[in-house]
């Protein structure tokens, strides 16, 4: 299982503060996530967006950071804090 | 180093005395306090709600700090952050610093208030006439962050 979290204007537009995925061997990389969830078409294209940013297990990283079962993903917008 | 996240307001002032407290080696002590502005973009802001990722907010905050306390010579360091809803002339943040001369006190509180802004999950939703609108990140904020890579 993936845990994947969606925050702020994401968590909004997508309609979902957070879903569990299956674990595939082809999600190799967050970015494989990224792309699968781009594919159900609608306000999922919000994910293709410049800025996003991403974490793994709570640490910010990059979409090619690798992905292994049991991960905890979130995708979410700049953050602008302080 | 000490992190905060909390929905309670602070008194800066008590703040930025504790940071001394009683250590007479620190010679410098620095209190960064940020405010939610009543204007924003050229917008009226009736209150704020800040938004985070629990749990990934107090371990990137402390990740900053650490960074901090490696590359200066602090005595201490505070990182205090509110969220949920705000009111215009309120404190969301304060960044303290000591140290025994005021440099080291000075480029810290700078350094984590660049990386907090860039690397700390919290998200600023503002009400105003139109309705909530989610801030969007600067621009100036991220080139503010990178000089220190280049450091």
């Amino acid at each position: 299982m993936i845990q994947v979290q969606y925050f702020a204007r994401y968590r909004e537009a997508l309609g979902v503060d957070g879903e569990q995925l299956s674990w595939a061997s082809e999600l190799a990389t967050l970015d494989d996530v990224r792309l699968l969830l781009l594919a159900r078409g609608g306000v999922w294209a919000l994910l293709a967006e410049q800025n996003l940013m991403c974490a793994r297990n709570q640490e910010l990283c990059s979409l090619s950071e690798p992905l292994a079962d049991g991960d905890e993903v979130a995708f979410f917008p700049t953050v602008t804090g302080g | 180093m000490r992190i905060r996240v909390q929905v309670e307001a602070f008194d800066p002032g008590a703040e930025l005395n504790a940071l001394h407290a009683a250590n007479v080696g620190i010679g410098a002590a620095l209190g960064f306090v940020g405010y939610v502005r009543d204007f924003n973009e050229g917008q009226d802001v009736a209150g704020m709600f800040l938004e985070h990722y629990p749990g990934m907010t107090e371990k990137a905050l402390a990740k900053i700090a650490a960074e901090a306390e490696q590359r200066w010579p602090l005595l201490r360091l505070e990182i205090l952050h509110r969220i949920g809803q705000l009111q215009p002339g309120e404190p969301i943040v304060f960044v303290g610093t000591a140290s025994a001369h005021r440099q080291a006190a000075f480029d810290a509180c700078n350094f984590v208030m660049d990386y907090l802004k860039t690397r700390a999950p919290f998200w600023k939703q503002e009400q105003g006439g139109d309705g909530p609108r989610w801030v969007e990140g600067r621009c100036s904020d991220k080139d503010a962050a990178q000089r220190w890579d280049k450091a």
